[in-house]
């Protein structure tokens, strides 16, 4: 599979650049320079970029799992949003800034956003242009660079996407690591694990993951721009999912879960963040729901059509 | 985690068969009423099962010197779903063609197959499976029907039920203990081939809530069997019934009971010109749901293409799917009862009504969800 050969290096690259305490310390304000640096001189930010633009022209299906792999370890840096920005930089022919960079489809969601989501610059859209902020001090009256036009579809779609591979890569990782205390957590002299009730939890929130990683790689499968019915599919599936998620990860935790320096409550708290970020799972249902209903087409000549991948 | 359950695609050659299968299943679904399409695999026609065969569309797996097809599980998967998209009636070929042929190509004997394979796939024999008995739900292992080795073969005694079309059926495969005793658990059981034809053998139908008579009590008294009846090896039913449930469970089946009234319920949304915002919504969201559970279950295919039994796979997709087609009952009930003073046809009301009454068996046969979910358990770690 070639979408492993660019996943692999990344996820050991994040693992080693970026531990729980690093999460933790850029959280807390503390410089994230040198963490940036090291995906700067990756390559790994042009990802999307195409060759002869000097970047590595993957596929947005090779780039999802990359993206997941952010989340699973609750990236505090927008690696996900800065490839999508890099893109679309290339796309208009201009040299894309350095700095990290968020995607938000509206200035407000970037002035707005929770103080955890750091990252140096955002992109946005306002009346079908695209502009950058510098996001130390934003407001609603700061000046900002004009970048181009917004591509097609909007920015929104590829922010929820990025959103939507989020929640999956961290759901993921909650399902590991809650899985793993279980088995590891004892009372009643056994393992909470053995207890039936706890099983069918953990069931349950493993369909809640699959579902949601599934559902995200159907928004990125097949070429840009993309469509909007993957891209609802992708963000209405995972958005639902991710309460259930963070929820059972909390309840087979107990209380240990609660405190600071339990890691869950970085991923849980993102799952929470991404869920509502770019629209959430009522927002996406209803475009889809909208779309759906414009089409007399039935449910299985519906799929079959909104599955077949147009090819580059 | 179940990093096999990943997006695939169905390879052009088996897509290329839909538009054939769509035609042959609009001649019977095409005019018919939404509630009585809404029976999905538990409608009966013989003559469609047969033209079926006649046009290669019934065991599409199968190696063609058997009467198949040699098309792979991927070919099989878009016929199935073109079937049940639109309710065609397919019980009489469904048992035999998704788990019973399988069954019979892996486990069986030369003889057996050739016995039985082709006219298979030719629609002309019914298969009904013979697992659970009045004390053996859930616990399957518990069953007591048991096969006793005589001089020229087997004989037969004990009951099974719940056996779904053993009224239309030729053939039963049961697992029965054919040594030792329930302490043995998974040790000695075996499954056979069961000719219903056969003196001794009493089927009595059970009607189901809905009126319908689908399912039934089979009797076993002192029935001979020959030697061949035995299907694999002798103590080895257990392994070989789990490979069975994942042809059982990991199909397009799992995610469609509820289509026909979904489709029923958007083309009265598209007439009707209802768009408040919770009925977009979910509408949005059951496509949402449906269109991921498709690519789960497309990947489970994936799995059984490459010759591997996707067990644990399918449980989760079953249990995933039946919570789907339990919801879109629910949800459209209430959405058409939100507007009282809307009027709603009598056709899509019977089919809500149909639906919703069966609905409750989506997640026991085949498996509860209780089992299902600790399958899952079970594919952690946990257990
Ligand atoms: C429409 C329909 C068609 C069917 N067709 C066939 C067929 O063709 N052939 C066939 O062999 N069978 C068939 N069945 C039977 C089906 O396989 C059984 O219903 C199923 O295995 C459950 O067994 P049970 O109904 O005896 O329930 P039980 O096993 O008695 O279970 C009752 C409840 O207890 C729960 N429970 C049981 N054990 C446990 C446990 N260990 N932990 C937690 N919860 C538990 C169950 O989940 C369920 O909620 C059919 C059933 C239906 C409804």
């Amino acid at each position: 599979m070639a979408d492993m050969d660019f996943a692999a290096p990344f996820a050991r690259m994040v693992d080693a650049a970026c531990p729980p305490a690093t999460v933790r310390a850029i959280e807390r304000g503390e410089s994230h320079a040198a963490l940036w640096d090291q995906f700067e001189k990756s390559g790994f930010l042009d990802a999307l970029v195409p060759e002869c633009a000097g970047g590595s022209g993957l596929s947005l299906a090779q780039v999802g799992p990359l993206i997941q792999t952010a989340g699973r370890h609750a990236l505090p840096l927008p690696v996900g949003d800065t490839m999508i920005a890099r893109w679309l930089f290339a796309m208009l022919g201009k040299a894309a800034p350095h700095d990290a960079i968020l995607l938000a489809s509206t200035r407000a969601a970037l002035t707005r956003r929770p103080p955890t989501e750091v990252a140096d610059l955002g992109l946005f859209e306002n009346g079908g242009e695209l502009y950058l902020a510098a996001l130390a001090g934003l407001s609603d009256e700061t000046p900002v660079e004009h970048v181009g036009p917004v591509p097609e579809g909007g920015l929104r779609l590829l922010a929820a996407l990025v959103r939507a591979a989020s929640i999956a890569g961290a759901a993921g990782a909650l399902l590991d690591r809650t899985v793993r205390y279980a088995n590891e957590r004892v009372q009643f002299g056994r393992a909470i694990g053995k207890q039936q009730a706890v099983q069918q939890q953990l069931a349950v929130m493993a369909e809640q993951c699959v579902a949601a990683r599934v559902a995200s790689e159907i928004g990125f499968a097949g070429p840009l721009p993309l469509r909007p019915e993957a891209v609802a599919i992708a963000k209405a599936v995972t958005s639902a999912a991710a309460p259930v998620v963070a929820a059972t990860a909390h309840a087979v935790h107990g209380a240990i879960g609660i405190s600071e320096e339990c890691d869950i409550q970085l991923l849980t708290r993102r799952l929470h963040q991404w869920r509502i970020s770019e629209g959430s799972e009522a927002y996406w249902e209803g475009r889809l729901g909208t779309a759906r209903l414009a089409d007399v087409a039935s449910s299985v000549d519906w799929l079959v059509a909104a599955s077949s991948v147009p090819s580059r | 985690m179940f990093e096999t359950l990943s997006l695939q695609t169905i390879p052009p050659e088996d897509e290329a068969l839909r538009p054939i299968i769509r035609a042959l299943a609009a001649e019977v679904a095409d005019g018919v009423a939404a509630d009585v399409r809404a029976r999905s695999w538990q409608g009966f026609d013989s003559a469609f099962s047969r033209r079926l065969g006649a046009e290669g569309f019934i065991g599409l797996t199968l190696p063609k010197r058997y009467g198949g097809s040699e098309r792979g599980p991927f070919a099989r998967f878009v016929v199935v779903e073109e079937l049940l998209g639109v309710g065609a009636p397919v019980a009489a070929h469904w048992i035999a063609d998704r788990q019973s042929a399988p069954l019979i190509l892996n486990f069986g004997t030369e003889e057996q197959r050739q016995h039985y394979l082709p006219p298979i796939c030719r629609g002309e024999l019914c298969f009904c499976i013979g697992m659970s008995e009045p004390g053996s739900g859930s616990d399957l292992a518990s069953v007591r029907t048991r096969a006793d080795r005589t001089a020229g073969g087997w004989r037969l005694n004990g009951q099974k039920i719940w056996t779904t079309n053993a009224p239309h059926s030729d053939y039963m495969i049961a697992l029965v203990r054919t040594s030792g005793g329930a302490e043995d658990r998974h040790d000695g059981l075996s499954q056979l081939i069961v000719d219903l034809k056969a003196p001794g053998v009493v089927v009595r139908p059970i009607v189901d809530l809905a009126g319908d008579a689908h399912f039934a009590e089979v009797f076993f008294d002192d029935v001979d069997l020959p030697a061949e009846a035995l299907i694999g090896v002798e103590g080895e039913g257990w392994r070989q019934v789990n490979a069975e449930l994942a042809f059982e469970r990991s199909g397009p089946e799992r995610i469609y009971s509820s289509i026909v009234l979904l489709d029923a319920w958007l083309t009265h949304l598209r007439r009707s010109g209802v768009a408040t915002e919770a009925t977009v919504r979910l509408a949005g969201r059951f496509t949402a749901r449906l269109a991921t559970l498709r690519a789960m279950s497309i990947a489970c295919t994936g799995q059984l293409a490459r010759g591997e039994s996707p067990v644990i796979e399918a449980s989760l997709v079953k249990d995933l799917g039946t919570s789907l087609e339990q919801d879109i009952p629910q949800a459209i009930a209430d959405d058409l009862a939100s507007r009282p003073d809307d009027a709603v046809d009598g056709e899509l009301l019977r089919t809500l009504a149909y639906v919703t009454q069966v609905a409750p068996s989506f997640s026991l046969r085949g498996g509860t969800r209780e089992i299902l979910r600790g399958i899952i358990a079970r594919g952690m770690g946990l257990r």
